[in-house]
């Protein structure tokens, strides 16, 4: 046997050696079958799904946002193709060379790209990611032609917000925002994802679920590059309703184009059922800036600054009536039986009491005054002494009752409730009860009397409706022109006053505009008969040299009535000047006289007094 | 020459086994790579069932006399594959011989089992070995251990380790000279750590944690399991498998060829394919068994530890057991060398068998 051969004793080493190198073999055998059965028996569901997911893409399908339309269905806010650039980490190897293709292509920050990435990784790494909204035309070019340098980079058709007439009725109709992590997190917007763009503001944010639809989805196969195979699934996206607003369009124009450089509002509104013709504000914005997202600085601008141009002043802008006012003390003198239309007082210009002095606006004073007259005239004397007759309980009560001093529940946010104080206001508040000397400057609409514009607009509405409160309207109907769901007026409430008291106040209001001597014959129309009243507040608890705000609320024809407007605007002074013609012009315009003629007063009608 | 006994003995179970397997790993190609890959390996098969034949013609023992050459010649090429070798993905791994690229590496881990057998079968019969005698065995590994790394091809670098000391261990040493290997393997698997590059340590980390960076360095390890896993019990069916078919699935047809085979069969299909080659290791270890001396029991358990070795690394990093390292699973993965090599071994495992009740 040569030295390589085995003796006895080898064999029996070798064989129970190798009887172990075999259990060991059989073991790890048993360690990979095991294996094999925690991955595909116990946990194979789990890998299921993730090689399911793995081989498709959710896409979604962005919904069509609903339009807005004016009250004659003209479009005012459309959508309009645009692209969207995403990239999907997944399929971005070298994603460094990417960002800086990208930012020699169009200019795109890599440290913003590598943020928006960062943020979104965490949650979704297999999810495509919104780096850029609205690409250029230019922009979309490159990108597609340098497709092949930019390996997980697409642009995705989707529409982008029109706001088709700029800052047309801008405070009305709002304007879209990006969705914050918040609102994500909050559940008011289901079906919303980072990127997505929400209404923020105005209508296009209070009716954002009418307007927004469902977004779809897609389901499709791709493959390890992310090319798309297949489509397995597909959700259709449910466009948005569009929306038709009370609104006219070219009395809203007439509207913003009127407070150009001016700061104030304008609400009209059809008295018949509260519907809003025109609601403007200004300074304004321009909502298409927000469509490609806007930049910090001009933000910080708009929201900041001290004009606020983003507080729509016709529902939030809460000022002192001043002799708008007198509207509400006459319905109440007469209702209550203090006066007659007969009576009649002595206006020696100014008022004692107390310890005080009260002016009448003009200084050597109106001599002897009914109501009538004192209304034409606007005599703060006559309404002093009819303040002291009613005391501040009576005058709130009406003041209450034509719906001053609480929400018109108009179908936007942050609408104000204007202010109609009493005692027990007063007690609440300062502690301290009522001053007489208070009611008297309440009576001509001072000391806290608070009122909003549209809150203006209704209360000239009520006098001349009949005495009908209807909540103010913004939507017409909603739906498309063929399924439209309509809206009814809403009647909040109704004037419990007598027939003839209302006639009294009506002629009086007609007088303003009408008669010699009337403060409001700049609002005069040759071809109707317009009915309202002047008013200049001052500024509470400011120094005496700001200038007074201008108020005018009119409404037109007189007999039946289908425009009513409010017109204020800042350190304006006069209403009868500053305000009046505004309001003439837009009833003019509503009413279709405006191309009739250009000249809004003819030399023949009585002058029209300069007053308050 | 021609003895009638040799056929009588010849080893039909691991022919049958043999072909089992190149069947399954056809079929599971055609799945990761296509008819061209297909036809290719099947031209490395024929061609290595033929050197299988070739390689059971002479009697085995002459490999003991030219153990020296063979592994001079080995080394060799492996010096040669560093001057002239064919770079591609990131490795100077291949010699260009006419048509047909060789990869020394697959013959290093033959000749070093060869060299090994001879000697452990001239030195002594059994005796429990100290670490002193074992100063040449342990040069002969290291020589081209180190070669092989400077390719840099770590994985085949560790597979020859691997095989060396599986071949040192069934030799039998003492239990003293094994505990003082292991409290210096240790420590010294500390000090090769902390001297590790940055991205070789996140390698590590990334087996134990593939998730910290699905994108990146997780993206095989996780995509491989995803295709094990969602095989279920029965598999997605041939051709049906998405992780492969969407090339989800990184280097299908060569190294992560069982995670091919796994998605579309399932766990009975990749069952049943681990007990073909446990089987064939079985197999091994009873011819080891069964053969009449030293040289040739060395030789077959050397050849069986090569198969069970590739295959457990490989198909352990596949379903995340190992980190993954650039192994293919011996006899499946796409590959020629590794084919040729390997029916090389199978050819000599058929020698000894073939052989087993002849004597000099």
């Amino acid at each position: 046997m040569s030295s390589s051969g085995f003796d006895q004793i080898s064999v029996e080493a070798l064989n129970r050696r190798l009887f172990f190198v075999t259990i060991f073999v059989c073991i790890v055998f048993i360690v990979l079958v095991m294996r094999l059965w925690f991955l595909q028996g116990i946990n194979g569901r789990s890998y299921k799904l993730k090689s399911e997911n793995n081989r498709t893409h959710v896409q979604r399908i962005p919904s069509f946002r609903g339009l807005i339309l004016d009250r004659n269905g003209k479009i005012l806010v459309n959508n309009l193709p645009s692209f969207d650039l995403y990239i999907s980490p997944e399929d971005t190897q070298d994603k460094e060379r990417v960002f800086e293709n990208l930012k020699t292509l169009i200019n795109l920050d890599p440290n913003e790209v590598r943020t928006r990435l960062k943020k979104e990784s965490k949650t979704n790494p297999y999810e495509s990611v919104l780096v850029k909204k609205n690409l250029t035309r230019e922009e979309l070019v490159s990108i597609v032609t340098n497709s092949f340098n930019l390996p997980g980079v697409t642009a995705e058709p989707t529409h982008k917000r029109s706001y088709i007439y700029g800052d047309f009725a801008a405070h009305l109709i709002g304007y879209l925002g990006e969705i914050n992590e918040k609102e994500i997190a909050g559940g008011q917007y289901p079906g919303s994802i980072s990127g997505d763009y929400i209404g923020k503001f105005g209508v296009e944010g209070r009716l954002q679920n009418v307007l927004n639809g469902k977004s779809g989805g897609k389901k499709v196969e791709v493959d390890a590059e992310g090319r798309q195979l297949q489509v397995i699934t597909k959700d259709k996206a449910v466009s948005g309703q569009s929306i038709s607003l009370t609104i006219d369009k070219d009395l809203q124009a007439l509207a913003d184009t009127m407070l150009k450089d001016k700061t104030g509002a304008i609400v009209a509104m059809d008295p018949q059922n509260g519907e809003i013709l025109a609601m403007a504000s200004s300074p304004s914005f321009d909502p298409n800036a927000f469509v490609t997202g806007i930049d910090k600085s001009e933000l910080k601008r708009l929201t900041s600054g001290t004009d606020s141009p983003f507080q729509n002043r016709a529902i939030s802008g809460q000022y002192a009536p001043g002799s708008v006012f007198k509207i509400v003390m006459a319905l109440a003198g007469l209702e209550e039986g203090v006066i007659t239309p007969e009576d009649s007082i002595v206006c020696p210009g100014s008022y004692d009491f107390g310890n005080r002095t009260y002016h009448c606006w003009k200084e050597g004073g109106h001599g002897s005054v009914n109501l009538h007259r004192a209304i034409r005239e606007s005599c703060d004397v006559y309404f002093y002494k009819l303040g002291r007759k009613l005391g501040i309980e009576k005058i709130a009560y009406y003041a209450r009752m034509c719906g001053l001093g609480t929400k018109t529940g108009i179908e936007l946010d942050s609408e104000k409730s204007g202010l109609i104080p009493n005692n027990e206001w007063k007690l609440k508040k300062y502690g301290v009860a009522w001053q007489p000397g208070e009611t008297i400057s309440a009576s001509i609409g001072q000391s806290f009397d608070l009122v909003t514009p549209l809150q203006a607009a209704r209360l000239i509405s009520v006098i001349f409706n009949g005495g009908k409160v209807y909540q103010p309207k913004i939507v017409k109907w909603i739906g498309d022109e063929k399924n439209k769901s309509q809206s009814r007026p809403v009647l909040q409430g109704e004037l419990k006053v007598k027939r003839s008291t209302l006639e009294i106040v009506k002629n009086g209001l007609i007088a303003v505009v009408n008669e010699a001597g009337g403060t409001g014959g700049r609002a005069r129309v040759k071809q109707t008969v317009v009915a309202g009243k002047t008013g200049s507040a001052q500024v509470a608890g400011l120094d005496k040299k700001i200038k007074d705000n201008a108020w005018f609320v009119g409404i037109a024809p007189a007999e039946n009535p289908k425009i009513a407007v409010a017109v204020i605007i800042e350190k304006g002074e006069h209403g009868g000047s500053a305000a009046g013609p505004l309001a003439g012009e837009l009833i003019k315009q509503y009413l279709g006289f405006a191309e009739e003629e250009k000249t809004p007063v003819s030399q023949d009608t009585p002058e029209s007094v300069e007053g308050d | 020459m021609f003895d009638r006994r040799l056929l009588q003995n010849f080893d039909w179970i691991l022919l049958c086994l043999l072909i089992l397997i190149s069947a399954a790993s056809l079929t599971n190609l055609y799945s990761a790579g296509g008819t061209q890959i297909v036809v290719k390996q099947a031209y490395w098969y024929l061609i290595g069932f033929g050197l299988l034949m070739i390689m059971t013609t002479f009697d085995y023992h002459a490999l003991e006399r030219l153990a020296w050459h063979i592994y001079l010649f080995t080394i060799i090429l492996l010096v040669l594959v560093m001057v002239i070798g064919v770079i591609s993905k990131g490795g100077q791994r291949w010699l260009k011989l006419g048509f047909i690229n060789i990869q020394p590496s697959e013959l290093a881990k033959l000749s070093i089992v060869i060299i090994l057998s001879r000697f452990f079968s001239t030195h002594g019969e059994y005796p429990d070995y100290r670490l002193r005698d074992l100063w040449q065995p342990f040069l002969l590994m290291l020589l081209p251990c180190l070669l092989i790394k400077m390719q840099p091809d770590l994985g085949s670098a560790l597979i020859l380790a691997i095989i060396a000391f599986s071949i040192i261990l069934i030799m039998k040493v003492r239990w003293i000279s094994l505990f003082i290997l292991a409290s210096t393997v240790i420590p010294a698997a500390f000090a090769v750590y902390y001297s590790m590059k940055e991205y070789q340590k996140k390698r590590i980390y990334t087996f134990f944690n593939p998730e910290s960076d699905p994108l990146g360095a997780g993206y095989h390890i996780i995509q491989s399991k995803i295709a094990v896993g969602s095989g279920l019990l029965t598999g997605k069916g041939f051709l049906k498998g998405t992780q492969t078919r969407l090339h989800f699935l990184p280097e299908q047809h060569t190294d992560f060829a069982f995670s091919v085979w796994s998605e579309e069969w399932g766990f009975i299909g990749s069952s049943i394919l681990l007990v073909l080659y446990i089987l064939l290791v079985l197999r091994g270890i009873s011819i080891a068994k069964n053969s009449k001396d030293k040289f040739g029991s060395t030789l077959a358990i050397g050849i069986t530890a090569i198969i069970f070795w590739q295959m457990v690394i490989n198909v352990g990093m596949t379903i995340g057991l190992f980190p993954v390292v650039g192994i293919p699973l011996v006899l499946f993965s796409y590959g020629g060398s590794s084919v040729l090599a390997t029916m090389l071994g199978m050819g000599l495992l058929m020698n000894i068998s073939i052989r087993r009740f002849m004597f000099q």
